[in-house]
């Protein structure tokens, strides 16, 4: 096993009008590490998200990748053919809305089974086994296989678009806001059906959310960001426990006490 | 049946082929790239036709650009010679151009068509035309024509099989049955026009030069003669062509693609081919009679 960063940012900076966004963003992510980028609303977390996988390409700064064919390289340096093909196979994109991460025309089944074939499979009865798989492993009745996700609950939905993402084992997801759009209880179940799915398959991931819970849960990991900046990172139980930083102690203490 | 049909006056006043010669330079210019690569889409300038979008201004548009005075014309709508559509094309084009028109398959240089491909076999030399309201075929996956020419240019085109994968999940088969997606010379994903799923292996290393053209989208594409046209499917789950349990009640061909024709209020029902030329030679040729007993 290797023991280098999965993902290495340095100084990566990436602003809409020159004010707003993620500005001197560096961190090294290994395999198999989940790290949560929490803050308010508008500090630059989803920026960032984006600046990693160039689907807003830094105006600055540098993201290097472990990719599985040429080792550790500056994704700058990549074609878009190879980003897009990155994107479908060794990464996954879960959005905070599962419609938008979904086809909601297509059957749960073709949802999951679509980015195989993206990758040339070919075979129907192997595609329709592959999805049932992965309907069983997130919860999901596996008769629900050839329903739209129309007729899905919110929380089916999003395990459904974790599973569309997962089929084609990536090694890093990315993940905006998975659970902001869950009732509690929902929330609950799909953190632990995550955390469960990060171990078992040494997924490394990189959550944004403005749930402290969510980190807490998931991260080991975290960055506080405020105003686009990093301003504490660390251990999650570190921060949570012992927050340096005056905002980071202010959204801390924020936390609703049960 | 006459071979070739007499000549329709031609009216001076237009110009060879309705369009003026800059623009059938440009169309020929663009079907030249389309021949170079096939099945790639390439836009051109759409001129106003005496007719509505939908009828076969872009088959009309690209007709014009490769007639010539010595060619005879031959169009077909929904296999039938003798429809609206159909013949008022071939007049039109006896107007403009004074060109001879036909109703036969292997007289025809030029078969312009809408839905079908003759079941004549096409042999060298010939070019067919075709009249295609849609031409992208990853629309339906993607509305924005950005990604899908990126789609196109990267040949990202896995994602079309989930629409195969749901006819199966839904119908136990395949069951789109025309305008089916196919991959021309192992590149391009190439939507061959709302041809029944029949035809599309008339497509595969034809002899005869294939031309489409969009009027309302502004595209041509082509498919050249003797090119590699493979219909998209699954593995466990194999291209097949439609098939009919009974022969055509008129000329008694097993080979051909039948129309369903429902004749009274009772349902009442009988098929025949939708190819009527094809048809009427079989008849001359007293084939009906053979069948029929068999």
């Amino acid at each position: 096993m290797r023991t280098g960063p999965l993902l290495s940012a340095r100084n990566v900076t990436r602003t809409w009008d020159g004010v707003h966004g993620c500005r001197d963003v560096s961190f090294d992510l290994y395999p198999g590490e989940v790290l949560c980028v929490v803050g308010e609303s508008g500090s630059g977390k989803s920026t960032l998200l984006q600046a990693l996988s160039r689907q807003a390409p830094p105006q600055s700064g540098s993201v290097r990748y472990d990719t599985r064919e040429d080792g550790f390289v500056d994704l700058a340096t990549l074609s878009g053919a190879r980003l897009r093909l990155l994107a479908r196979t060794d990464w996954g994109f879960v959005r905070q809305h599962a419609r938008d991460g979904l086809r909601m025309q297509v059957s749960a089944g073709a949802n999951v089974a679509e980015r195989l074939m993206a990758v040339g499979g070919r075979n129907y009865g192997d595609l329709r086994r592959a999805a049932g798989n992965w309907l069983e492993k997130m919860e999901i009745d596996p008769d629900r296989l050839d329903d739209t996700p129309v007729a899905f609950s919110g929380g089916m939905q999003q395990r459904l678009q974790i599973a569309r993402n997962l089929v084609t084992h990536p090694r890093l997801v990315f993940m905006d806001e998975p659970t902001a759009s869950l009732d509690v209880s929902v929330q609950a179940r799909l953190l632990d059906l995550l955390r469960g799915l990060v171990g078992d398959l040494g997924l490394a991931a990189i959550v944004v959310t403005h749930d402290l819970a969510v980190a807490r849960l998931l991260a080991h990991r975290t960055l506080v960001m405020r105003d686009g900046r990093v301003v504490e990172s660390g251990l999650t139980d570190q921060i949570l426990d012992d927050p340096q930083y005056p905002y980071t102690q202010l959204l801390v203490s924020s936390i609703l006490q049960g | 049946m006459s071979q070739v049909d007499a000549k329709v006056e031609r009216d001076p006043h237009y110009n060879f082929a309705y369009l003026d010669e800059s623009t059938k330079r440009m169309l020929r210019r663009a079907l030249l790239k389309a021949v170079a690569i096939p099945g790639y889409q390439v836009p051109f300038g759409s001129r106003e036709m005496p007719l509505p979008y939908g009828w076969g201004t872009g088959g009309i548009q690209v007709t014009a650009a490769v007639i010539g005075p010595s060619d005879v014309l031959k169009v077909i709508d929904q296999g039938s010679d003798d429809t609206t559509n159909a013949i008022n094309i071939r007049r039109f084009f006896g107007r403009v151009t004074g060109v001879a028109t036909t109703e036969s398959t292997r007289a025809a240089t030029i078969v312009q068509t809408r839905h079908r491909i003759p079941e004549t076999p096409l042999s060298e030399g010939q070019v067919m035309v075709f009249q295609v309201p849609i031409p992208e075929p990853l629309r339906w996956l993607e509305p924005s024509e950005t990604e899908t020419r990126t789609m196109h240019a990267l040949a990202e085109y896995g994602a079309m099989h989930v629409k195969l994968y749901e006819d199966i999940a839904r119908h136990g088969s395949i069951a789109t049955t025309y305008d089916y997606p196919v991959i021309v010379n192992g590149r391009y994903m190439m939507r061959p026009s709302p041809i029944p799923k029949f035809d599309n292996p008339k497509l595969d290393r034809s002899p005869a030069l294939m031309l489409f053209g969009a009027g309302r989208e502004k595209r041509v594409y082509a498919v050249p003669p003797y090119t590699r046209v493979e219909s998209l499917d699954f593995d466990d789950h194999p291209f097949t062509v439609e098939k009919w349990s009974q022969p055509c009640e008129l000329c008694g061909s097993r080979h051909s693609f039948l129309d369903e024709i429902i004749l009274d209020d009772r349902g009442t029902r009988r098929y025949v081919c939708s190819d009527t030329e094809y048809c009427a030679g079989r008849r001359e040729a007293g084939h009906a009679d053979a069948e029929s007993r068999a």
